[in-house]
């Protein structure tokens, strides 16, 4: 007995997969039903909140950063009407300059405002700092967003590749999941085939600047070979080794 | 070529739906993604005056016309061409509606169903589904059975298989094998040992096959994994040598909606055949694994307007082609969008599995839900109930209903023994055996009660060097 309880205490060290959670019959343990159904509400609750623009503004400030919203007026309509999700709000297009830029970034707020509060801003500049000799534009910050909204941005800006920073949808374990969404040439109507994408940026996933490393990567590759999508495999040497040899310069 | 009309006049009311299309969706059940594409019925009496008009519809209609165009989409060729007269003969007089009725007779058997599976098109069982209650979903495919086979056998009458999903959000060898035995210690796995890998790239995917590769040679396990990355990157994976056994691929049901998920049907067949050179099954030879759901099209914007349920079984179309091991719908997986609520989902969860049994796929399905739609796990209870009672051939399983990498709730390890143990349903049998022979199944085939014996644990443990 105490055997088992200590293996699955190693192993739930090395996860925060629901593992080695015991069994009331074929049932969960009444401790562990309750803890599923308390992160299942928090999550919920974490979809229906706002992003927090202005302190996203001033973590990301001296960069000029441009408040946009999309055509879904309000949450409820944002989750049945993707579509809506996808374009601008009308008159929005005018407070776009018209570039052009090699990479634009725009902040979505997507599924999870925590998301967006607790990674963007770090992502973003940790991807920033290692795309020395490009030109970046203003930061777009879009309200009730939907990844392809970037390809509307990123064309009225002219864009070479658009960087979609997304509020993935809450899961239980992480409800502030970032992903990273890039498109070489954004145009309306790009699919989801010619995007690469890094996912699962959060304190216990993908650390902000390991997702820099690779996003600033594959920004590099989609200038160079002038695609992203299915051909562009991420292939970013591995960032531990950028590490250690920080580590040894330092 | 002109659209065909169809009328229904009921109560002074006459309604018109112009071409299959439109008759086919609106006489749909009501769901999110027919409405966000415009295409569902205005109103609920337009929708049985619809199902009123398919039911006097006769099946050969949809052999005479086609809901996308046959020069325009592959998918539409591949249903026409393998379309086989002859398999279609007992069932080819009949209209929609004597269809349905025929298919809960019990001349409708196992072997009528089997026969008839490559004479039926995915636009008639789509059109017969709609006309069929939840019941009549379940009662149907529970009759028909479609068993596939690599180091398992899956799809046997008393029998539920589960896949294994020890998924992790930066796909971490150690976590990926806490889950795998966490999984294992509960049956689960005898459909597949399948990870979603966070990154989809050969190097991460190759290490992840030698990993899993590793964990059931060790253990002789007879059963399959799969790395479920792109098929262009399981084709490269196969060319550095990696111990493949199932090539994965997320499909639909318009040529355009296939380019959306950067495949063809030559690449299909391109990775069928590289995985089959490999010659890895030693009970079969099905080397596909496939995933489906309802809305990706639609959100692909490559739906031409057709209903959301019919276009998924034209993706059970696109899977029977490349004989493959498993398939499944992730049916709630696309969100609130397209499914709204546990209402949606369960109706979709069953007319998936309905379909793709009628047109002899091995359907399981991912009972499954995500954060933002009005759903939980008491409906997740419902719909696996359903399914078990439906003759399933797998569900898919995660520790404690909570996926970690992919962000979405789908069964518990808990839940697919509790169907095991409430309907008398065993794993597949070869894994049944190596259950037996690990001390996992007591003397009446159910697996004992929790903390299992130390030993076991810590000899499943030694995987992946966890321990």
């Amino acid at each position: 007995m105490n055997d088992t309880a200590d293996i699955w205490e190693k192993l739930r060290r090395l996860t925060r997969a629901r593992i080695g959670l015991g069994r009331a019959g074929d049932g969960l343990p009444t401790r562990a039903l309750l803890e599923f159904q308390m992160a299942h509400a928090a999550a919920r609750d974490a979809v229906h909140g706002t992003a927090d623009f202005d302190r996203i503004a001033a973590d990301l400030a001296p960069r000029e950063v441009i408040r946009l919203a999309s055509a879904a007026p309000d949450r409820a309509t944002y989750l049945r009407r993707p579509d809506l999700g996808r374009r601008l709000a009308d008159g929005e297009t005018e407070k776009l300059p018209a570039g052009p830029f090699d990479v634009v970034f725009v902040v979505a707020d997507g599924l999870s405002a925590a998301a967006v509060d607790a990674n963007a801003a770090a992502t973003l500049e940790a991807t920033a700092r290692r795309l020395a000799g490009l030109t970046i534009g203003p930061v777009v910050l879009a309200r009730q967003a939907r990844v392809a909204l970037g390809d509307v941005v990123g064309a009225a800006m002219n864009a070479s590749v658009v960087a979609v920073l997304i509020g993935e949808r809450p899961g239980l374990t992480a409800a502030d999941g970032l992903g990273v969404y890039l498109t070489f040439r954004p145009v309306p109507g790009r699919k989801d085939s010619e995007r690469n994408c890094l996912s699962n940026i959060h304190a216990h996933g993908m650390s902000p600047e390991e997702a820099g490393h690779k996003a600033a990567w594959l920004i590099r590759e989609a200038l160079r070979l002038k695609l992203t999508g299915v051909d562009l495999k991420e292939a970013a040497p591995r960032f531990a080794v950028e590490a250690d040899e920080a580590a040894r310069i330092g | 070529m002109r659209s065909r009309r169809f009328k229904t006049i009921h109560a002074g009311e006459t309604h018109v739906f112009v071409g299959l299309a439109e008759l086919l969706a609106c006489a749909s059940p009501r769901r999110s993604g027919d409405e966000l594409a415009g295409i569902a019925a205005e109103s609920d009496t337009r929708r049985v005056a619809a199902r009123m008009a398919l039911a006097d519809l006769p099946l050969k209609c949809f052999l005479e016309d086609v809901v996308i165009p046959y020069d325009t989409d592959e998918v539409t060729r591949l249903i026409v061409d393998c379309h086989d007269e002859a398999a279609f003969a007992p069932v080819a007089a009949m209209t929609v509606g004597e269809f349905r009725e025929w298919l809960l007779s019990d001349a409708a058997d196992g072997p009528a169903l089997a026969r008839l599976a490559a004479g039926l098109t995915p636009e008639m069982v789509a059109a017969v589904s709609k006309l069929c209650r939840n019941g009549d979903l379940v009662a149907i495919a529970a009759k028909a059975r479609v068993v596939t086979a690599f180091r398992s056998t899956i799809g046997l009458p008393g029998r539920l298989a589960a896949r294994l999903q020890p998924n992790h959000p930066t796909d971490d060898p150690a976590a990926i094998a806490a889950a795998t035995l966490d999984g294992l210690l509960f049956g689960m796995g005898d459909a597949v040992i399948g990870v979603n890998p966070a990154t989809d790239n050969v190097e991460s995917c190759v290490a992840l096959l030698r990993m899993l590769d590793d964990i059931r040679t060790r253990f002789d396990i007879p059963t399959q994994s799969c790395v479920l990355a792109h098929v262009t990157t399981s084709i490269a994976a196969i060319e550095k040598g990696a111990p493949l056994d199932l090539v994965f691929q997320s499909i639909a049901g318009t040529e355009a909606a296939n380019a959306g998920f950067g495949v063809t049907l030559s690449i299909l067949k391109e990775a069928e055949d590289a995985a089959l050179t490999l010659k890895r099954g030693t009970v079969g030879s099905n080397v596909m694994y496939f995933e489906t759901g309802q809305g990706a099209a639609l959100s692909a914007d490559a739906h031409h307007g057709v209903d959301q349920q019919t276009v998924e079984a034209r993706a059970h179309a696109v899977a029977r082609a490349f004989q493959p091991l498993l398939v499944n719908t992730v049916v709630g997986f696309i969100g609130p969008e397209y499914l709204y609520d546990a209402k949606e989902i369960t109706r979709a969860g069953l007319e998936d599995h309905f379909c793709g049994k009628l047109l002899g796929v091995p359907m399981g399905v991912d009972v499954c839900y995500t954060n933002h739609a009005e759903a939980d796990q008491d409906d997740m209870d419902v719909l696996a109930l359903l399914l078990a009672n439906a003759g399933v051939n797998f569900l898919i399983a995660v520790p404690g209903a909570d996926d970690i990498m992919l962000n979405y709730q789908s069964l518990s390890h808990h839940d697919v023994v509790r169907l095991r143990h409430l309907l008398g349903l065993k794993p597949a049998p070869e894994f049944e055996a190596w259950l037996a022979r690990q001390g996992l199944l007591d003397a009446s085939g159910r697996l004992p009660a929790l903390p299992p014996d130390p030993a076991t644990a810590r000899r499943l443990l030694a995987i992946g060097g966890a321990a």
